[in-house]
């Protein structure tokens, strides 16, 4: 039964079937299951099956993303269980991302959000046109390990410099780690303002996102 | 060197990638769109304008949904045909459906050097000097900003680059890079000054502004506040829809093409409402997302499509396009953008987009190429050849000629060749050496390319700017300048 049940949460989300996933985690939670094993022998056995398909090329990004949402869906369900039992899903790290102030473009900081969260980071996605404050003040809040910066204006990538330098103002360089992205940002830009971390993609950005908290 | 522009006029080849019955299908889902589904505008102006015509709007959410009786009568306001104005009025360029114009592409942030063949960051003297050389070739009708001036002050960064375009050329400055009301007011002020006065400026429009959209089905509320200004001042403006397959529009083409089509179509109802018969023009560099990483691709069939394609949309709203061609994704001038560019163009010519933007980018529009612009003129001069296609009279049957040179023979003599001759391409860039000497020299179109980008910038003068207007500019912008 158990086993029938953790694989068939694998591969809802190897389908990318977030109804699915759902329904599954509402069963184990009547059934008594440990939520604990429900995600990490069932749901995320899906999420890495994906992930390595990805790898060799066989998945394309639809299909991580998809499966991204269909684990976030079913760990959301699952967590006033978890609550309930005083029992915590083991996290990579947290992350506070958003597009920076002034700037409204979103779809690469989602992606890259959703491809965090997926790959097992508690994520804060305060959305686009994000003042510093607000990013410094909700990874102060949080304790987040790494704060996350989008912009795709050569306008507004210069909001990315003032964050990192209130942070330095503050002392907080060494808690948080910083990592930039969007289109306009270059090798040059970020060893200019000195982020920790770049990706051009969001597959990397989960590279960066591990390597930042040491886990490679 | 500058004054003579080459368009492709009076063309002799056809394309069509949509039936008058797919384009109206595709018409009557993006009203459907509009209306039930809604178009963001954050912009308070904008929501106001709709909120008076009579639109339902949602300021809280900053969404519009529009009955398509307003949409279609506003749409029927917009002016079929304007000219780009330039500093030198022999520069002009009528957007009429019968020429289509290349100009410099934008914005991009980086550069390789062209002394050194180094990439490095972009800077204002980069737009000085692709200004300068875009004013000398004649391929090149128009500028955007090329790249951005990243050592200007981000407050009046539009300002400076627009200038630096102005300072360095006679031909028409579109830019799509000044998307707030502050820039956008003082850009305007800019172009009366060069055209005389604000009356002057609306006969003569030496400014035009590019606007892009927030896809899906948004917009930017700065660009819209911009746009407003530029429509009130008569200077012709664009929104340019970059939807692409599978991340900022549905996966299929004739999706994508909906979804773009109700961001271009409702920011230009938009204007129309505001300002009746205010010159616009359609702008598109749709794409499809690449597969795997989820980035702008810069190339591919999906884009030589769309480049096909929108010219039948922007016909069907009887208004001026500028159509995203060239920009290939490669990294280095190669294989991969001779293809992208070359076939992304052609397809946007077959349709007679009437501006296409443009060239000298690699990297999907990051990285400024000297010889990549350089070849880039050289494949819209190719396309420009091929759009003429065959002439068939009783002259280039060439019947005489045929008949005095007779079985064996050949026509070089010929007057009829001497006649003809120049009918014929040369290029400038494709080695059609022969092999031993190209195996002396192992040097290629990327090298000529490059060397005449620097010859053109080691010798061409551009007629300057009168020095009191330059003065009275670098005021402006100074005083633009807001206090950090």
């Amino acid at each position: 039964m158990t086993e029938d049940i953790l694989q068939k949460m694998a591969q809802s989300i190897i389908d990318g079937d977030s109804d699915a996933a759902v329904a599954l985690a509402k069963a184990s939670i009547s059934a008594s299951m440990d939520p604990l094993e429900a995600i990490s022998k069932g749901f995320v056995a899906g999420v890495n099956k994906v992930g390595d398909a990805f790898g060799r090329g066989e998945a394309f990004l639809p299909e991580l993303v998809m499966a991204g949402e269909a684990m976030k869906l079913a760990v959301a369900t699952l967590d006033p269980e978890l609550k309930k039992r005083g029992a915590q899903r083991q996290i990579l790290g947290k992350v506070v991302i958003g597009t920076v102030e002034g700037d409204i473009h979103e779809i690469g900081k989602s992606l890259v959000a959703t491809m965090l969260a997926a790959s097992g980071f508690e994520v804060y996605d305060l959305g686009v046109d994000t003042p510093g404050d607000k990013l410094i003040g909700k990874a102060l809040e949080v304790n987040a390990n790494i704060l996350a910066m989008s912009a795709l204006l050569t306008t507004t990538m210069v909001r990315q410099r003032e964050v990192i330098e209130e942070l330095e103002k503050e002392g907080l360089r060494g808690r948080i780690k910083v990592m930039v992205g969007g289109a306009p940002i270059t090798r040059d830009w970020v060893t200019t303002i000195r982020a920790d971390g770049h990706s051009e993609d969001a597959f990397g950005a989960v590279a960066m996102a591990k390597k930042l908290v040491g886990i490679s | 060197m500058s004054g003579q522009i080459q368009s492709i006029t009076n063309p002799r080849l056809k394309l069509e990638i949509l039936s008058d019955q797919d384009v109206r299908k595709i018409h009557e889902a993006t009203l459907e769109v509009i209306e039930n589904v809604g178009i963001k505008f954050p912009s308070h102006r904008a929501l106001q304008i709709w909120a008076d015509a009579g639109a339902d709007v949602d300021f809280e959410r900053m969404v519009v949904k529009a009955r398509r009786e307003l949409i279609e009568s506003a749409l029927r306001r917009c002016p079929p045909a304007y000219s780009l104005a330039a500093r030198d009025p022999q520069q002009d360029l009528p957007l009429d459906g019968n020429h289509v114009y290349l100009g410099t592409d934008g914005c991009g942030v980086e550069v390789i050097d062209i002394t050194s063949g180094q990439r490095r960051t972009s800077r204002l003297q980069d737009v000085r000097d692709i200004a300068r050389i875009g004013d000398a070739v004649e391929q090149i009708a128009f500028h955007w900003v090329p790249v951005s001036a990243q050592d200007a002050p981000v407050g009046t960064r539009g300002l400076h680059e627009l200038k630096a375009i102005w300072e360095n050329s006679t031909k028409h400055a579109q830019t799509e890079s000044i998307y707030n009301a502050h820039e956008a007011q003082v850009a305007i002020e800019m172009a009366e000054m060069i055209a005389g006065d604000r009356e002057a400026l609306r006969k003569r429009p030496v400014l035009s502004l590019m606007q892009c959209t927030a896809s899906p089905l948004g917009h930017d509320g700065g660009s819209l506040d911009a746009a407003l200004l530029a429509a009130e001042a008569g200077v012709p403006t664009g929104f340019m829809t970059m939807a692409a397959c599978l991340t900022t529009g549905p996966a299929t083409l004739a999706g994508n093409l909906v979804v773009g089509n109700a961001e271009v179509v409702a920011g230009t109802a938009l204007l129309q409402l505001a300002f009746p018969g205010a010159p616009v023009f359609y702008a598109a560099a749709q794409t499809a997302s690449d597969l795997r990483s989820g980035a702008y691709t810069g190339g591919g069939p999906e884009d030589f499509l769309f480049g096909g394609a929108t010219n039948a949309l922007s016909d069907f709203y009887n208004i001026p396009l500028s159509m995203g061609s060239f920009a290939t994704g490669a990294k280095e001038p190669n294989w991969q953008a001779g293809i992208e560019n070359s076939l992304s163009t052609l397809m946007a010519s077959a349709s007679m987009a009437d501006m296409l933007l443009g060239a000298g980018f690699l990297h999907g529009s990051r990285i400024w190429s000297f010889a990549e612009m350089m070849m880039d003129c050289e494949i819209f001069s190719i396309v420009q050849k091929v759009m003429q296609g065959i002439v068939v009279d009783e002259e280039t049957l060439a019947m005489d000629a045929i008949a005095a040179v007779g079985p064996s023979g050949n026509f070089l003599a010929q007057k009829h060749t001497r006649q003809h001759m120049h009918d014929l391409f040369v290029p400038e860039f494709m080695d059609r050496r022969p092999y031993t000497e190209w195996e002396a020299k192992k040097d290629d179109a990327r090298d000529w390319a490059l060397a005449k980008a620097r010859r053109i910038l080691a010798e061409h003068r551009p007629e300057p700017l009168d020095s009191r207007l330059n003065k009275e500019m670098d005021a402006m912008i100074s005083a633009a300048e807001v206090p950090a």
